[in-house]
């Protein structure tokens, strides 16, 4: 059973800069959602808040009815009852896996807590390794003792800072879906911090990213990579290509590339603004007069990439039609596929 | 990271600690500034200025001296690959174990008229008297600049050494390739590099030198350090003590500034991650030669030398020094030692946690007072614990006297005084060890522990304190040896037929009958070789 969980205009302050600044936050039930953003967006100092490591200096944080922190009150962490996974994982050194896990484990008979850490051991497939130090596990082994330890109290909410960039890449997405499932399992919500948007896809119910300590957008990873609210968004979750363009109506837009056809309506009554189209919805064609240059190609297995200069822009464009192959310093054009497009208005 | 609850108790300790601990140096500070017409002012127009004169030239005199005996040794150590290479590396750190009251009497027993050098002198050319040849006294301040130098040069040789291993081998090879012979590309990138390093640790050696009372005392040349001694038992006044601790606090203060402003020049230059264990040169024929010879010769005369020296007497007069006075004061400094080792490692946990939990620059404030008198010479930190005490048995005393119930010297007459001086001087031993091996717990391991219920307290006896157990028993080791074999504050702060096993030797030494104590001596040495190891361990894990 878990709580939802709100966050009302936070904010945090180091020194005289606003690290999170009147940041508003929702989460519901058994919900994983990821806060997505750069380093130095603000995204660890939420979590702490949240889990009463530091107290924002401003705002309300309320956990089902409860009021976690407000202007007058604060829930020290130790009473929060919140899991937590580091990027370190922060398993203590000096006790066994089964201790570790067991540190959590309070007012509960020994019979119970013995059992208790026998769940959690099968859950994570670590049976054989309750008696071993964190220091003879792999880097996988600990992450999973670490969430083990984090759900093994049945914590009304689990966080985790960063809990993935310590893994190899080969094994990082069986790795998260491992633990996606393990967090599904235990009906648990999740509050899940990121700069990858790799694993925010591959880990997250929904994504909020997180730009200069506020909130872009928050929605689900498909909404917010098709739909981006803002340039910010739009492009830290894929690179893209800003064409200018004329509103003629919600469906055409006039671009020097001819007209695009949207899939969706856009509204708003401003006509100038610009495209932002993604790589796969562009087509390279040869060109001699066209304003894209090849800069490079480079084979990647299934396709070519091209790197290209259109309007001052770097991009990079798949292309895997193996008849057409350009050439470094090539003159060429662009058609842009039908899409549900996205509008910048200045 | 802020914790704005439940704080209270844990900065009332901090701030009790640091102030509590800081409180001799304040006094002394207050009380060297006040007028003392007579004492004071009658040493100033008569001997103060030689006694100035004197401690500045030892000064002098000492750093120049490992100057010379250091810097090539680390260079061959480091760079080059001579016969005996690593055994000088760690053997030449040896006489720092050795009190220098101890070498500077095996010395003067070995050079006297009546000393096996001299008899062997005049038996091979027929002299019959002091008149017929010349022989150097070692008893003057020169022969004191000697053994201090000889005990202290391995602080210099350490910090050297290192600081050479951690230049890249390139910068040199450079250097080479570009037309530098090996001397030329030591004075033109190795030394200067090094200049941090070497600054820092000459005015460690200073400080050190100027501390010394044994040695000046034995040899009775007279510095700051014995007119501090002679002030306290010859005219029994506190305030010219303390004006004359005063004089030795600038000189300190002018070391301290030198060593930590060295410290950060020497932070900006990059250092190699790993320390470089391949030699440079390989020296060959002569020079290899000369270089085993160079390193024997120090450690000879620094450490073999006067051991051999020990343990003969200590053999020949086993019957007379391995007597029950041996056991007594042993068993005497033993308990003392391990009472202040236990306070000091309570006490720097607590204010060393403290600053964990609200990590903010007025937090290391605490830490930082009960550090300062580390820095302090033993006589003047004697001095400055007398004034705090003294003051509040004259206040108690008068409280109480109406009802006839004074408890006269109930401080500064006991063993409160020598505790509380040790804690003062060696609480920044454990702090340091502490606080370094505090910084290798991950910060997540708190927060983990906290989100899981525990809170601070509990985290310290759960996590923390596990994890640290080596680092508080190292911790423990050090400040338990600094205590057995502390001299002069013990000297001036002992009460009445109290010995410790340090002024029990020293007592010895000023007797001309080391030999009786010799096996307290040799004991004292090699409770001294215990920290060598750790330095040498913390040193090499630097990195």
């Amino acid at each position: 059973m878990t709580a939802q969980l709100h966050l009302d205009k936070i904010s945090f302050n180091y020194g005289e800069r606003a690290v999170v600044d009147n940041l508003s936050l929702h989460l519901g039930d058994n919900e994983i959602l990821c806060l997505l953003g750069a380093s130095g967006c603000g995204k660890t100092t939420t979590l702490k808040a949240i889990a009463g490591l530091l107290r924002p200096h401003q705002g309300v944080i309320r956990l089902g009815e409860t009021i976690l922190c407000d202007d007058n009150q604060f829930v020290a962490p130790q009473h929060r009852n919140m899991g937590m996974m580091f990027q370190d994982y922060a398993l203590f050194p000096h006790l066994s896996v089964a201790d570790n896990i067991a540190f959590g484990l309070k007012a509960m008979t020994r019979v119970n807590k013995t059992n208790r850490v026998k769940e959690m051991l099968a859950l994570v497939h670590l049976e054989d390794c309750a008696h071993r130090y964190p220091h003879q596990l792999s880097g996988g082994q600990q992450q999973r003792v670490a969430i083990a330890r984090a759900l093994a109290y049945k914590p009304s909410l689990l966080l985790l800072d960063e809990p993935f960039s310590n893994i190899d890449h080969q094994v990082r997405f069986q790795l998260i879906a491992d633990i996606r499932r393990i967090i599904k399992d235990q009906r648990v919500s999740a509050i899940f911090v990121t700069h990858s948007k790799e694993e925010a896809f591959a880990f997250a119910d929904t994504l909020a990213v997180m730009h200069q300590g506020k909130i872009a957008q928050q929605g689900t990873p498909q909404q917010l990579f098709h739909h981006p609210r803002s340039k910010v968004v739009a492009e830290f979750l894929g690179t893209g290509l800003y064409i200018d363009a004329q509103k003629q109506d919600d469906y055409h837009f006039d671009t020097q590339f001819g007209v695009v056809k949207s899939q969706q309506a856009v509204e708003g009554s401003e006509k100038s603004g610009q495209l932002y189209v993604r790589p796969h919805d562009l087509q390279l064609i040869a060109d001699e007069s066209g304003p894209v240059t090849v800069l490079s190609k480079r084979f990647v297995g299934t396709e070519y990439v091209y790197r290209v200069r259109v309007f001052g822009q770097e991009l990079e464009v798949p292309v895997n039609q193996p008849e057409q192959e350009f050439l470094p310093g090539q003159k060429l054009s662009i058609t842009i596929t039908s899409h549900a497009v996205n509008f910048f208005t200045a | 990271m802020q914790f704005k609850f439940s704080l209270s108790s844990w900065q009332l300790i901090a701030w009790t600690t640091g102030l509590g601990l800081s409180l001799p140096l304040g006094f002394l500070i207050f009380e060297s500034l006040q007028s003392d017409p007579q004492v004071f002012t009658h040493l100033w127009n008569t001997v103060l200025w030689d006694y100035i004169g004197n401690t500045i030239l030892l000064i002098l005199g000492v750093a120049l001296l490992s100057c010379v005996i250091a810097l090539p040794l680390g260079w061959l150590v480091a760079y080059c690959d001579f016969p005996g290479k690593k055994l000088f590396s760690w053997a030449l750190m040896l006489p720092l174990a050795m009190p220098t009251y101890l070498i500077a009497y095996v010395y003067t027993d070995l050079f006297d008229y009546a000393g096996p050098v001299q008899i062997a002198l005049r038996d091979a050319f027929g002299w019959q008297s002091p008149d017929d040849y010349w022989f150097f006294d070692i008893r003057t301040l020169g022969g004191a600049i000697v053994m201090l130098a000889l005990v202290l040069y391995p602080y210099l040789f350490l910090i050297f050494k290192t600081a050479l291993k951690e230049q890249s081998h390139k910068l040199v090879q450079a250097a080479e390739i570009m037309g530098n012979t090996p001397v030329q590309s030591f004075f033109k990138i190795s030394l200067p590099l090094s200049q941090g390093a070497i600054a820092a640790a000459v005015a460690l050696i200073s400080m050190e030198a100027m501390a010394d009372f044994a040695t000046v005392s034995y040899f009775a040349v007279s510095t700051l350090t014995t007119a501090v001694y002679d002030t306290w038992f010859g005219y029994y006044s506190l305030t010219a003590a303390a004006k004359i601790s005063g004089i030795m606090l600038l000189i300190l203060f002018v070391a301290i500034i030198i060593e930590r402003y060295s410290r950060r020049n020497q932070a900006v230059f990059e250092r190699q991650t790993q320390l470089s264990d391949e030699s440079l040169y390989v020296l060959t024929g002569t020079k290899a030669f000369a270089a085993s010879a160079f390193a024997s010769l120090v450690l000879l005369v620094a450490f073999l030398v006067p051991v051999l020296v020990l343990g003969g007497y200590a053999i020949d007069y086993f019957e007379q020094a391995w007597n029950s006075e041996f056991f007594l004061y042993a068993w005497q400094s033993l308990k003392i030692s391990a009472l202040v080792s236990a306070l000091a490692i309570v006490l720097s946990l607590l204010v060393v946690y403290f600053q964990r939990l609200t990590p903010s620059p007025a937090s290391l404030w605490p830490g930082r007072l009960a550090s300062t008198g580390y820095a302090l010479p033993g006589t003047v930190l004697a001095i400055a614990v007398l004034l705090p005490l003294t003051t509040l048995e004259e206040g108690v005393n008068q409280w109480l006297e109406p009802y006839d119930k004074a408890p006269g010297l109930f401080l500064s007459g006991t063993l409160f005084a020598i505790i509380f001086a040790y804690v003062v001087r060696f609480y920044a031993i454990a702090h340091g060890s502490i606080e370094s091996s505090f910084s290798r717990i991950s910060p997540s391991l708190d927060m983990a522990s906290q989100s899981m219920g525990r809170s601070a307290r509990q985290t310290l006896t759960s996590v923390h304190i596990p994890i640290l157990k080596r680092g508080i028993l190292t911790a423990a080791l050090l400040v338990f040896i600094e205590c057995m074999k502390e001299l002069p504050a013990a000297l001036l702060l002992r009460p009445f037929n109290f010995e410790t096993l340090a002024t029990h030797v020293f007592q010895y030494v000023s007797d001309e009958q080391l030999e009786l104590a010799s096996v307290a001596a040799l004991f004292i040495v090699v409770v001294g070789l215990i920290p060598l190891y750790f330095i040498n361990r913390s040193m090499e894990q630097k990195h």
